[in-house]
């Protein structure tokens, strides 16, 4: 019975020491307070030298190609803050792993907001990872800035107005691919590929607000954990496609390809923003890539980065040599690099005295030099981000532009062409 | 456990109460998240922990349980909030609806244990826990990958303006934990649990004791499902969103890992176990940071970090203190000696055949 009393007490001594270390490591200066309020009364984040903001990534998981994109920001915004910083302030880049798994996603956010106290979430990836933190992130009135995916629940200013999006979403992509084969390939039969999640209402939705809602004669989904897409690309033939609209992922994008040549199903591929990877599409079909991907169309919203000439994609060499261990610009990291040259953008227009209504205004607020090919589609109304999209034609081994910048809207209004060319970077490479 | 001794042992409970609502007051707000999630997944540890240590059963479906308790939270708290912000009573009722969800699911479950045993059973609840998440995407109202946004009350007025957020959930988290431990104890300790501790030690013998081998087993899935539910609901609570992806079948494993890690049968050793799944992801990337490695090496290893130290862990445990850090702990109040005793194997209540030599009193008063 002693034996038994003692090992009790020394389990709870063991509960409380281990309580009592824990109230005294964790308790920082937001512990001595008490109440658990703003550690500083001054906007969170920011210091008189340095702007501390974070986002959630996948460093590691099914994901984690995109874990370029943090390391490209991470890289643009050591490249300021060796030029001097945003009006003396250096960016301090806080990308936690959160292995583009849901749930993950709230600890890592709250770890970010409640204990680093950032000033902003910017460029968190991933739609089912943001979207589960969305409700946290609005009442906290953090805002959540550039968000790296491209769904349209980003894009609700009355719900959400702490939230912006940065690359186009799927609706207005779905949208300009629909234009391109309206106006070049009347009286085709079209078909849409898309992924089985909630991109693909997405991008019907564009396609059919252009071809109307009998405009496609099939409409297939595939899983992206299923590499069998034969039964999709058997339908297609059954419906006699002429034209594949395809939202699928680059290496779905490949095998859909694949699968539908070996089975003499000869369409004209065009590929959504999401899917046209030239360095995944022509490494994964090999020798066939060649003859089997020449004169498919692609969309786009940024420079190609085979272009080496257009003074964005030198900009993103040249940081990338200095401050990214000279890793290549590919499409993935580019998406970082323009992030980091927006959220900067951001932070020169909100001003000296930098609080987080006045980030939002300076969002808000026009007046953007846009590191993509169309205009940044940022309003009191529109939180959506990059709103320019212009197609490429696989010539001669790679994607050629063609034709003009195109914007638009999510709702039904039309697809127009932009007039204005695209504006070159400062020649220092940092807004001002 | 002295009639006498029960008064005693309600205020100790209750001042320990009281000083965990302090403590929780002085820390920062993260460390108030952290404790909640804790405490959330303690119900589910806790009520697995019964069920597979005292009733004999391996369920590797109390991840889908989980995830039933959250969406039914989810769903039945934005239903009740409707357009404006949720009266503070919607709280517990739809925490009760969780439960109700969650054991409904436990019967089911219990009604195919009834009929399979073992590794079957073990099947069985594995399918039910990849089942579950993969039905969120067959039907919209689920909003599938994207899962759900919980509209949910602010802390009550009567605590003040400056009261933290967290604090508050940690306190409810909290308040749900102490609820499932008293309850289990209560079961454990009482005729279901020696009912439960006869099947499982010879089955054959307690049905011929006129024990009725199906209806203990339904009301021990039942129960176990019933914390979980609860465990999900709070967690959906603290996260303020529920997605399929938050309850995959590695949840249901790290429930598994938590209950051996911790004491199989205990529930101190439960306690130990979801403080390490709270604290071994963050204790890892934290390291990861500090070692100030490179980028590309930091980003391998940040993620990965956690998985090989759980890994190693569990391989440790197993290896050296089966019964799991609370038997070691246990031991440690003997001397030195009992330690080592405990590398060898002789751990009460972790293999029904071996332990058929220890003292029943042992046996018995597992905590």
């Amino acid at each position: 019975m002693f034996r038994r009393t003692r090992s009790r007490y020394l389990a709870g001594l063991a509960a409380l020491a281990l309580v009592a270390a824990a109230a005294g490591c964790a308790s920082g200066p937001a512990g001595s307070t008490g109440s658990g309020g703003s550690a500083a009364a001054s906007t969170p984040g920011v210091t008189s030298d340095e702007i501390v903001v974070g986002a959630n990534v996948p460093l590691s998981g099914p994901a984690a190609a995109y874990s370029a994109i943090p390391a490209a920001t991470k890289a643009y915004f050591a490249y300021v803050n060796a030029h001097g910083g945003v009006y003396g302030r250096k960016i301090v880049y806080k990308a936690l792993d959160d292995g583009y798994d849901p749930a993950k996603t709230p600890s890592v956010t709250r770890q970010l907001v409640l204990q680093d106290h950032v000033f902003a979430i910017v460029g968190g990836i991933g739609t089912p990872t943001d979207a589960s933190v969305l409700k946290f992130l609005t009442s906290n009135k953090v805002p959540d800035l550039f968000v790296g995916a491209g769904s349209s629940v980003f894009n609700q200013p009355s719900t959400y107005p702490y939230t912006f999006g940065s690359i186009p979403d799927y609706v207005i992509d779905g949208k300009v691919t629909a234009q391109y084969v309206k106006t070049t390939l009347p009286g085709k039969k079209v078909c849409l590929l898309t992924q089985d999640d909630d991109s693909g209402p997405s991008y019907l939705q564009g396609v059919q607000d252009i071809l109307g809602p009998s405009g496609l004669a099939s409409h297939e989904d595939y899983e992206p954990t299923n590499t069998n897409i034969a039964p999709q690309i058997g339908a297609f033939k059954g419906a006699g496609c002429q034209v594949i609209i395809s939202n699928a992922i680059s290496p779905f994008n490949a095998l859909a390809i694949g699968t539908a040549a070996a089975a003499g199903l000869h369409a004209q591929w065009v590929l959504s923003t999401v899917g046209d990877d030239y360095s995944v599409l022509s490494t994964l079909l090999k020798q066939a890539a060649g003859p089997l991907l020449a004169g498919v169309v692609c969309d786009n919203f940024a420079p190609l980065t085979g272009d080496t000439s257009n003074p964005w994609i030198a900009l993103w060499t040249k940081v990338a040599a200095q401050y990214n261990d000279n890793a290549p610009v590919t499409d993935v990291s580019e998406i970082g690099y323009m992030i980091g040259y927006m959220f900067t953008e951001a932070l020169f227009k909100a001003g000296k005295d930098l609080t987080r209504p006045g980030i939002i205004s300076a969002m808000q607020g026009g007046g953007w030099t846009s590191p993509g090919l169309g205009p940044l589609r940022f309003s009191a109304t529109d939180h959506a981000g990059l709103g320019g999209l212009q197609l490429s034609r696989i010539e001669g081994g790679k994607p050629v532009l063609f034709g003009p910048v195109y914007t638009g809207d999510d709702g039904s209004g039309p697809v127009t062409p932009v007039t204005t060319p695209p504006p070159a970077p400062p020649a220092s490479g940092i807004p001002s | 456990m002295k009639r006498g001794g029960t008064a005693a042992r309600l205020v100790l409970a209750g001042l320990g109460a009281v000083a965990l609502a302090w403590v929780t007051t002085r820390l920062a707000p993260f460390a108030d998240y952290q404790i909640g999630t804790g405490a959330a997944y303690l119900c589910a540890v806790a009520g697995l922990t019964v069920l597979t240590g005292i009733g004999g059963q391996l369920s590797l479906g109390q991840g889908g349980l989980m995830a039933i308790g959250a969406y039914a939270f989810a769903m039945t708290e934005n239903a009740l909030a409707g357009e404006g912000t949720a009266a503070q009573w919607t709280l517990p009722a739809s925490l009760g609806v969780a439960v109700a969800a969650a054991a409904a699911a436990g019967g089911v479950m219990g009604l195919a244990a009834i009929r399979v045993r073992g590794a079957y059973l073990a099947g069985f609840t594995l399918a039910f826990a990849l089942a579950v998440p993969a039905a969120t995407s067959l039907f919209a109202v689920f909003d599938g990958d994207q899962g759900l946004q919980v509209a949910l009350p602010g802390a009550p007025a009567f605590l003040g303006a400056a009261f933290s957020y967290q604090a508050w959930q940690a306190w409810i988290a909290l308040a749900c934990a102490a609820i499932v431990l008293v309850v289990l104890a209560w079961v454990a300790g009482g005729r279901l649990g020696r009912t439960l501790r006869a099947i499982r030690d010879n089955e054959a013998a307690a049905q011929l004791c006129g024990i009725s081998v199906a209806r203990a087993q339904t009301a021990a899935f039942v129960l176990t499902a019933a914390c979980a539910g609860l465990g999900g609901g709070v967690l959906a609570m603290l996260a303020q969103s529920v997605t399929p992806g938050a309850f995959t079948l590695t949840l249901s494993f790290n429930l598994v890992l938590a209950v051996i890690v911790g004491g199989l049968g205990s529930l101190a050793g439960a306690v130990w176990g979801s403080t390490l799944l709270v604290l071994l992801p963050y204790a890892a990337s934290t390291l990861s940071g500090q070692l100030g490695l490179s980028g590309a090496a930091a980003q391998k290893l940040s993620g990965n970090v956690p998985l090989a130290v759980s890994g190693l862990l569990l391989i440790g445990i197993v290896m050296a203190a089966p019964g799991g850090l609370q038997d070691l702990l246990r031991r440690a109040g003997r001397g030195p000696r009992a330690v080592v005793r405990a590398g060898r194997g002789r751990a009460a209540g972790a293999d029904p055949a071996t332990s058929k030599t220890e003292p029943p009193a042992e046996v018995a008063s597992d905590r």
